[in-house]
């Protein structure tokens, strides 16, 4: 029952990492005040995700033969299968998205800066609420 | 996947990605950030998705790198409190 356990939730550990990693993302996008932390947060997150689907993809250590998606005649006959391809070209489009979600962040923080002269996002908020008045 | 490989490298992400969300100097984190994304580039390529890893490694260590040092540049580099 024990070794059972540890098996079962210590095999699998590349999820509980990606668990560990979307936490930190989400805490550093919710909690930090500065708004470039929060950039650096949000790029934690998606990496994080990735992480998970690259895992869903790979085939275990050793003893299970997994390879590259490349056509390869030597390894099939050596008895190895490829990962599986199809949440590696989701990623890789994931991957691309990503980089354009931060451009677009990093686009609205510059802007923010040159409105307000400051990057963090409680005295934006009061500079706010002081025009407001 | 190799095991051994793959742990070291997950500690150390989990590690950088901590240090990168803690430190008040931004231009540290982004560093930080830059390192953590590499680290990830080579736990594909080791889980055997080599075409992810390079795409990483180009985009995610590469050019978000330059975008946020180019934000940087235009506001200011050290986080308050």
């Amino acid at each position: 029952m024990i070794e059972w356990l540890f098996g079962e939730l210590l095999a699998k550990y590349n999820y509980w990492v990606s668990i560990i990693l979307i936490l930190i993302g989400f805490y550093a996008m919710i909690a930090k005040d500065n708004l470039i932390k929060k950039v650096i947060g949000l790029s934690i997150f998606q990496t994080a995700i990735f992480l998970f689907y690259i895992s869903l993809a790979d085939i275990g250590p050793l003893p299970k033969k997994g390879t590259a998606p490349i056509v390869s005649e030597e390894m099939i006959h050596m008895g190895y299968v490829y990962v599986n391809p199809l949440p590696h070209v989701l990623i890789l489009t994931a991957i691309v998205v990503a980089v354009a979600t931060t451009a677009v962040a990093l686009a609205l923080v510059i802007r923010l800066y040159e409105e307000y002269g400051t990057i963090e996002e409680s005295e934006i908020i009061e500079k706010e609420r002081e025009r407001g008045l | 996947m190799i095991v051994p490989i793959d742990l070291a490298l997950l500690t150390l992400i989990v590690i950088i990605a901590l240090v990168a969300i803690t430190v008040k100097d931004l231009l540290s984190a982004i560093m930080l950030l830059s390192a953590y994304s590499f680290l990830m580039a080579m736990v594909w390529v080791e889980m055997h998705s080599v075409d992810v890893g390079f795409t990483e490694a180009a985009v995610g260590a590469g050019a978000t790198t330059a975008f946020l040092i180019a934000a940087l540049a235009r506001t200011v580099r050290w986080e308050k409190g």
